[in-house]
């Protein structure tokens, strides 16, 4: 199992250099640092030296991948390519592009946590009322309840999650004054402003997830050890709960695991929506500045999330399914 | 003679369309095609939405045929000088030329003759806040407020009148298409429909076109004379710039969806079919894409775009030119970022079925392998290529919303789902609050999307008989039911 993980990472970090390439590529290439500089600046009297210091500010005034003026290995070390990727895999993610920009490796670090304030309980509850609803739905199949609730399902997820959250706010927030519109403080007191967007989100993503997990325990269901465990007498919630349940996990693991990056990075529009302090509503602000030194960086950092978590799956399964060995 | 002028999204939706039309002689032409097609349509969900889905897609190319004005020759300009007007009307907009012309002050309610915000007025020398006139809607009324009632019932009930005639004669010449087709009497097939039988849910489709005409009439009725949705805040009419929304919707749905085909199927075959060192790139490829979180690529590709498109500006003659360019790369950035899934879905199948006895055959008797790829492999990986493309059209439109809020969707100028949802946001905590834009957006969205989950759930069922799990199993009677096409 060692050596399994260990080559996972290879790959992952494998990965990792062609998501480095690839957004290098997007990022300084189509665009060079010149036209950065020209956008970052903004304004009319934009002259060369302005443009230069701005490179020479942000270290970004050395040639992209090769550079000839050097000898040996500094053509290829003495470049911004060789710098950015070296930083990135070492997560010093260097200063913004805005000049009042602070350092996005503390950003990250703060805003991290805001994110994992809301994301975690919100992956944890999705994944017991999605897969709730759905055995509820499996517990009363080919009744009215069932055909009912998948009606409901495909409606749900037909709407917008804006819908949701612009509803939910109006009618929680500003109708019924349960809780406030947005907003953030640290300690227990967060409570207050998570609770809506938590539940917001909850249900948009419910009509989703309800009727995959649904098709997952009904593909279950019909397999020969259900038969099995109903021919010895058991009674049919015993099979659900003891027996499909267990099994249709698997799947429901996969799916609800591709979630897990987003429980770091946050969920873009419920963050800056709710006006929490996360990952998302950073990643958004950063698109609204045109700051590409941040979005660069959170292309890294969430795909770095994404293959971590893709291991843990591999490792989670090996505790859900005691027959899955990997090697 | 006006200038036409064609986008390149407007060339797109017409290849689309073609493209379209040439599948359906296609599906016509195969049995085994026309028999899974019977299948989507036995689905009432299916059927239905397809007539709402139809409807969209006549907005959507009637909104595809832009063109520029011929302006009146300038008084001291030369006679042969040809001046185009800087705005690009489409058909669309040809047809909806009152809407378009009917621009209020601000704000508006759906079916109001004043405005929403009062203004100060000197009546006999006293100051009042009153709520001015509007200066289209309700602008035939002499004494609106005794007259409004009754006009308001006068119109609707007309609409509703001429859209029941409409309802009627469809549904007439639609029962006289089934009855030729059954070779049965008219009457007997009326009843027979009326009874719900036959293969396919002719009644719920009677519903779908009966309850269709009977709104669209209201609306038309309503709304040379009235706002039927209300007006925005610059005083634009909100049902307009819905029925506008539509395009970039589809467009949006269809064009990202078919951007993702030429890499995922060639990418997807040529890894199957091949396996060794191509395979491995190309997993290596799709790996590195879907391992980027989507919402973050997509915005560092948009990002890029849109400044080439800053730097760029004198490419383009007018702003529906830039706006549409914008619309255009965004499909072809979703469509560029998209193709893992697909790709990995064609790869497994791919690899199945070169194991298979006729391929192999193929393969002894020395066919080239572009050729078993194409001959071979390709059509019998279609259905879901053509699942995955209907399945994928709804939840691009969802996105759209999205990517328009974080800021990297549309151009502002452009009408679509997600800019309103976008200007909605601030008009809901309005006091008192501006609903109308909100609720026309969710109506229209809602329809459009659900129409198209519905269609794909008909179009997956009968193409991958493995997804019957997703549906309720209530409607069992139907599915059991036996019938003499399947086994064509």
């Amino acid at each position: 199992m060692i050596s399994y993980l260990l080559r996972r990472l290879m790959y992952g970090a494998l990965i990792l250099l062609g998501v480095n390439l690839l957004t290098f590529f997007l990022f300084f290439t189509v665009n060079t640092p010149d036209d950065m500089a020209r956008m970052s600046i903004g304004g009319k009297h934009i002259t060369q030296d302005l443009i230069d210091r701005w490179k020479a500010e942000r270290g970004y005034d050395k040639p992209l991948y090769v550079n000839d003026a050097k000898q040996g290995s500094e053509r290829v070390t003495d470049t911004i390519f060789w710098d950015r990727s070296v930083s990135l895999f070492e997560l010093r993610f260097g200063r913004a592009d805005a000049d009042s920009g602070g350092d996005i490796g503390q950003e990250v670090g703060r805003r991290m946590g805001v994110s994992v304030q809301l994301a975690l309980p919100l992956f944890v509850l999705q994944v017991i009322a999605s897969t709730a609803f759905a055995l509820l739905l499996v517990m009363f199949r080919q009744t009215r309840l069932d055909f009912w609730g998948v009606i409901c399902c495909v409606v749900m997820l037909s709407i917008s999650s804006l819908f949701y959250i612009i509803v939910g706010q109006v009618l929680f927030s500003r109708v019924l004054k349960l809780v406030p519109i947005s907003g953030y403080e640290p300690g227990l007191g967060v409570v207050k402003f998570l609770v809506l967007p938590i539940f917001l989100s909850l249900l948009s993503r419910l009509g989703t997830e309800a009727r995959l997990y649904r098709a997952m325990f009904l593909e279950e269901i019909g397999k020969d050890y259900v038969r099995t465990a109903r021919a010895k007498g058991l009674a049919e919630t015993v099979v659900l709960y003891r027996h499909v349940l267990r099994n249709a996990l698997i799947p429901i693991v996969t799916s609800a695991g591709s979630y897990l990056p987003y429980v770091f990075l946050g969920s873009l529009v419920f963050e800056s929506f709710f006006g929490l302090p996360g990952l998302g509503a950073y990643v958004i602000e950063a698109i609204s500045k045109q700051d590409f030194a941040i979005v660069r960086t959170m292309v890294f950092v969430g795909s770095l999330l994404y293959i971590a978590t893709f291991v843990l799956i591999d490792v989670a399964y090996t505790w859900i399914d005691p027959r899955v060995r990997l090697s | 003679m006006p200038k036409f002028v064609p986008l390149w999204t407007d060339v797109s939706v017409w290849l689309l369309v073609a493209s379209g039309l040439a599948y359906a002689v296609m599906v016509l032409r195969s049995s085994n095609l026309r028999a899974n097609w019977r299948k989507v349509f036995r689905d009432a969900g299916a059927l239905c939405s397809s007539f709402i889905l139809a409807l969209c897609l006549v907005i959507t190319v009637a909104d595809s045929i832009h063109y520029r004005p011929l302006l009146k020759p300038a008084a001291g300009a030369a006679h042969d000088a040809v001046a185009y007007d800087t705005v690009t009307h489409s058909l669309l907009d040809l047809a909806l030329s009152d809407l378009v012309d009917s621009r209020e002050e601000t704000y508006s309610r759906p079916f109001a003759y004043v405005g929403f915000t009062k203004e100060s007025v000197t009546i006999n020398g006293q100051l009042k806040r009153v709520a001015p006139r509007l200066a289209h809607g309700g602008a035939h009324l002499s004494d609106p407020e005794h007259q409004w009632g009754n006009d308001m019932l006068a119109r609707g009930v007309g609409g509703l009148a001429r859209g029941a005639l409409f309802a009627l004669v469809s549904a007439l010449i639609l029962i006289a298409f089934v009855a030729r087709s059954r070779q049965a009497r008219f009457a007997s097939t009326a009843a027979s429909i009326w009874r719900n039988e036959g293969e396919i849910p002719w009644r719920a489709a009677l519903w779908t076109v009966v309850s269709l005409a009977l709104l669209i009439g209201f609306v038309v009725s309503m709304m040379g004379y009235y706002h039927v949705m209300g007006t925005d805040t610059t005083g634009n009419d909100v049902l307009y710039q819905s029925l506008k929304s539509i395009r970039t919707a589809f467009v949006i749905g269809s064009l990202a969806t078919v951007a993702t085909l030429p890499l995922a199927v060639v990418l997807g075959i040529v890894a199957g079919y091949f396996r060794g060192w191509a395979d491995e790139l190309i997993q290596y490829l799709y790996t590195v894409l879907s391992s980027i979180p989507n919402v973050l690529l997509i915005a560092a590709c948009v990002l890029m775009v849109q400044i080439y498109i800053d730097q760029h500006a004198n490419l383009f003659e007018t702003g529906a030119e830039r706006a549409d360019v914008k619309l255009f790369l965004l499909c072809a950035v979703l469509g560029l970022t998209g193709w893992a899934g697909l790709c990995r879905l064609l790869r497994a199948e791919t690899m199945k079925l070169r194991e298979l006895d006729y391929v192999q055959a193929a393969n002894a008797f020395g066919v080239s392998p572009s050729r078993i790829m194409r001959r071979h492999i390709f059509p019998n990986v279609a259905h879901l290529m053509l699942i995955v493309t209907v399945l994928d059209f709804s939840s691009l439109i969802l996105y759209e919303a999205v990517l328009s809020y974080v800021g990297v969707g549309v151009d502002p100028s452009m009408n679509s789902f997600g800019g309103m949802i976008n200007l909605a946001r601030i008009e809901m905590s309005a006091d008192p609050i501006v609903w109308w834009s909100f609720a026309s957006a969710f109506g229209f969205m809602l329809a459009v999307v659900l129409a198209a989950n519905l269609f794909a759930d008909g179009v997956r069922d009968a193409f991958d008989p493995r997804a019957r799990a997703f549906r309720p199993r209530v409607a069992i009677t139907r599915e059991a039911k036996p019938s003499s096409s399947t086994s064509a």
